[in-house]
């Protein structure tokens, strides 16, 4: 890996940025002051030991008088919650789920980071550090992401304690496997189901303090809105999903984790209930939301096979350590068995473009890779929208036990949707939408720009950049939930009196009114349209404009329809049923409606960002024959150009009552790593 | 495809329920049982119709939230799925197809095929965990655990508490999914100090909820997702004898 350091804002771009300006006046956008990120003084590895120690402490008798709500009980959410309870706080934790243990989170298949250098191969905590921020193509903040680097120890030691099943060596000690973008092994897992078991965990820990009385569920219970009183995040209104009831429930500090909102697209590897309305309301509420045109096409997929489907099945990108990413040479090879296609006539792209790091290559990076050979139609699969991942070559080295071994429930997996067999044919892959970097925007007490409402895991946009690395997400998640809030919150909370909000407040009179008028709205529209087709269109357009690669042109083009599709939307749209008791219609009704608006944002955002950078790909930069950098051998034709001279920032959107966008930007400031442009050749 | 479906439809917990017949057409068959609904219940919206209520989430098999009888099978037919993971190409054209929730006192129906598994989370509640605080955990590679005892320890922990054990046992037991977590956590040294106190209380608490015993049938096993084994029965048994025996003695 080079560390060569290249100035990387050149000047070579497609087009002029002036045709933007009729978008700017549109969105009546203001350079405002730059919000306050708290990162402390001091060296990089001491701001976390420094921060903790200046931080408010609120003795253990006084601890139960503090109510936290914490709205979400994934990684972040769960471990939040039971940490939270075990302090002596009182925790209110909220989930739509049937139980806290069906997260999303559980479906995280890969593995954990951690910085143990239990395999002696050159790890430390700031090679993590490094390795996230060069990842997330330099558009996350040193000070987060060192604090990150340095709880992921903590991570894995808490998680063992649990009984978290981590698969181990025959000595008994723990293994570590290499996963996307890291020369080091550093990844722990349990077998392709890391993510359940690591939720199972903190599961297990909430049901634990459920049973000590600390945490009070609410299983099947949606957030419909924040309350905040005197600007403050005091409470939310929720709908029991079962009895169709709208509650008020108070607090001293709200915590959302959510979770993202890769839905927008419609077909995503989320689960179909994930979405960003918990977000979208407190963003509508004053809070900032930042990065949203950060998302993450992951690169190892199950092809889309037709139009009734529903979601996008991922497969581990821990694939990617044995299996072999090809595509025909030649287009006439493309409609072929790979079988007939001779091993000189097959193109291994990733190898060739990236040798050092070959298959597995960053993500962004393999996606769009992907993107490139089936747009010069190399692509395989009835649709064409497909690229191989061959393993032949590694059952033939190590044999087909071993391989059984380390992906059999993935080959399973895959073998159940394609109907394929992936041990004698090599499977279809394609990119999908599978995580978003953009969020809420947080300081380094993962608190809002909302006094009290804190944010952690993927719905905030803290730690990962511009792109996210593999078997990060649970490592962000957890540390954000067992070890960062237990810290920061009685930052906030050592400022309020405890105990002094009621739900017989008028603020959440009113917000309950709104929520009750929101939903009649829903029920009296009786249009012809069902949720799903608009959610469908939606994403589709999304997709198209707002995917893989993105161009001024399909955003504004995308900014023009979202509004027409939302009007019928709110015009033809079809929910039957009542709110009185189960509707999922009128659930899944909600969520798309703040989708609608949070498309725009999503849209705005990623035209905004006139550069190329992790997960947000701008057709207008990127590397052409004539940049140095290339003629130099630095970096390939096509690759992502950043431009930090003017876009080393986090945007952070405001929205004001009348839906007008204010960005402000939070300037990064690089200590110790040194801007460069990412190369993986 | 063009398929009949006989489904089970009740408004809410305290009404009565019935079968209900839809002719469905134009199924593809590499569609997901789920998204065969989805097309039905598109239809049945577009035509001012009732949807059919059925939980749903991850839809690749790992979250445990669907939870359909198929042909009198949970999940369906096929070895270690789910409904999600289930698809129309394993079906005939012109099959008759029987959709009922999972039947189990224990899971009341909360409407149409959605059924209410909390106590599953109260069984978990009363044991399923290590009493390990945020903070308080040593070096995780200063416990040496032997591969097997690891390996043993996962193979149990994989349960993903959807509850077709107790749906397709004659008994409505749910000491598939006990003995699972009792498996796990009494297999490793972090549980082995709440050993005892764990297999009492999650088999009362197994009790309290109205789960009945196991009488050997392996129809459980059957029908896991997970393919846990019904051997893990055995050990909870052999567990709760000891720990009762042991307070007896003390």
């Amino acid at each position: 890996m080079s560390q060569k350091v290249l100035d990387s804002s050149g000047p070579s771009l497609l087009q002029s940025p002036v045709s933007l300006k009729k978008i700017k006046e549109i969105t009546d956008k203001k350079i405002s002051s730059t919000p306050e990120s708290k990162i402390p003084s001091g060296p990089i590895d001491s701001k976390w030991e420094k921060h903790k120690m200046d931080s408010a402490l609120i003795n253990p008798a006084n601890r139960r008088k503090f109510t936290a709500i914490v709205v979400g009980s994934g990684l972040a959410g769960g471990s939040a919650a039971a940490t939270l309870s075990e302090l002596g706080y009182k925790v209110k934790c909220f989930c739509y789920q049937d139980s806290p243990r069906r997260a999303h989170s559980i479906a995280a298949q890969g593995g954990i980071n951690a910085a143990k250098n239990y395999q002696n191969d050159g790890d430390s905590v700031y090679r993590l550090f490094y390795d996230t921020i060069k990842g997330g193509d330099f558009r996350s903040r040193e000070a987060n992401v060192h604090r990150l680097a340095e709880v992921s120890t903590n991570i894995i030691d808490q998680c063992v304690a649990q009984g978290v099943p981590f698969a181990r060596e025959y000595g008994g000690l723990l293994d570590n496997r290499s996963f996307g973008g890291a020369q080091v092994k550093r990844t722990f897992y349990a077998r392709g189901q890391t993510g359940q078991q690591l939720l199972l965990g903190a599961y297990q820990a909430l049901q634990k303090e459920i049973s000590n009385g600390g945490v009070e569920m609410h299983p099947r219970t949606e957030m419909l809105d924040l309350v905040l009183v005197g600007g403050h995040a005091k409470g939310i209104i929720a709908r029991n999903m079962v009895t169709g009831e709208i509650t008020s429930h108070a607090a001293d500090c709200v915590i959302l984790a959510t979770g993202g909102y890769g839905n927008v697209f419609y077909l995503s590897t989320n689960a179909k209930g994930c979405n960003v309305m918990s977000a979208y309301r407190a963003h509508k509420k004053g809070a900032y939301f930042s990065n949203p045109c950060y998302t993450q096409i992951h690169p190892t997929c199950i092809p889309v096979s037709g139009d009734y489907q529903s979601k996008l099945t991922l497969m581990s990108e821990s694939l990617r350590n044995d299996g072999r990413i090809w595509v025909p040479k030649s287009p006439g090879d493309v409609g072929k068995a790979a079988s007939e296609i001779a091993e000189a006539d097959r193109d291994y792209y990733l190898e060739r473009k990236y040798p050092s790091f070959g298959n597995l290559a960053p993500r962004d990076i393999a996606s769009r890779s992907a993107k490139e050979v089936c747009d010069a139609g190399l692509g395989i699969g009835n649709s064409g929208l497909g690229v191989y991942l061959d393993f032949a070559d590694s059952i033939n080295q190590f044999g087909k036990d071993t391989i059984a071994s380390r992906y059999g429930n993935l080959f399973q997996m895959y073998e159940k949707i394609t109907g394929e067999d992936p041990y004698s044919q090599p499977m279809r892959i394609y990119p999908a939408v599978h995580y978003t970097m953009g969020g809420l925007w947080v300081d380094y007490n993962l608190m809002s720009n909302v006094p009290g409402l804190h944010v952690l895991g993927e719905a905030n946009f803290s730690d990962h950049g511009a792109n996210r690395l593999g078997a990060s997400a649970l490592m962000q998640g957890l540390a954000d939930g067992y070890f960062v809030i237990s810290a920061t919150l009685p930052n906030y909370l050592v400022n309020e009196s405890p105990g002094t909000i009621s739900t017989e407040m008028p603020e959440f009179r009113e917000a309950e009114e709104n929520v009750r008028t929101r939903i009649s709205k829903f029920l009296s529209i009786n249009g012809k349209r069902s949720v799903d087709s608009f959610h469908r269109e939606l994403g589709l357009l999304v997709w198209d404009k707002c995917g893989m690669s993105r161009n001024r042109s399909g955003l504004q083009e995308a900014l023009k329809k979202i509004p027409q599709i939302r009007e019928e939307f709110w015009d033809n749209l079809c929910v039957p049923g009542e709110s009185n008791n189960i509707n999922q219609e009128l659930e899944k009704a909600g969520r798309v409606a703040d989708f609608m608006d949070f498309a725009e944002l999503l849209c705005h955002d990623a035209l905004d960002r006139e550069e190329s950078c992790g997960g947000h790909f701008r057709e207008e930069y990127q590397f052409t024959k004539d940049d140095p950098e290339v003629a130099s051998g630095y970096t390939n034709e096509g690759e992502a150009k950043r431009r930090d001279d003017e876009y080393a920032y986090v945007a952070a959107w405001e929205r004001d009552d009348a839906g007008k966008l204010d960005l402000k930007k939070e300037w990064l400031k690089f200590e110790n790593v040194k801007l460069a442009t990412r190369s993986y050749k | 495809m063009n398929l009949t479906l006989k489904v089970w439809r009740q408004k809410d917990s305290d009404s009565k329920g019935k079968m209900e017949t839809y002719v469905v057409s134009d199924i593809p068959e590499e569609a997901s049982f789920l998204e065969m609904l989805d097309i039905v219940n598109n239809q049945l919206i577009e035509s001012g119709g009732d949807p059919i209520t059925f939980d749903h989430d991850c839809r690749e098999g790992i979250c445990g939230s669907c939870s359909l009888t198929i042909n009198g099978v949970p999940h369906g037919k096929g070895k270690g799925i789910t409904t999600c993971q289930l698809h129309m190409r394993k079906f005939s054209d012109g099959e008759t197809i029987y959709i009922e929730p999972f039947r189990a006192k224990p899971f009341p129906i909360l409407k149409d095929l959605m059924v209410d598994r909390s106590s599953f989370d109260r069984v978990i509640e009363s044991g399923g965990y290590v009493s390990v605080r945020t903070g308080s955990a040593v070096d995780a590679n200063s416990m040496p655990i032997e591969k097997d005892d690891a390996d043993t320890a996962f193979d149990a922990a994989t349960c993903i508490g959807c509850g077709a054990c107790v749906a397709s046992c004659k008994n409505a037991s749910a000491m598939l999914f006990v003995s699972a977590k009792v498996k796990h956590l009494n297999s490793l040294p972090q549980g082995a100090p709440e050993k005892t106190k764990r297999v009492v209380n999650m088999v009362n608490q197994m009790d309290k909820e109205g789960f009945g015993n196991c009488t050997n049938q392996y129809e459980c096993e059957a029908v896991c997702p997970k393919s846990i084994k019904a051997e893990f029965i055995s050990d909870l048994n052999r567990q709760y004898g000891t720990a009762i025996v042991k307070d007896a003695i003390s």
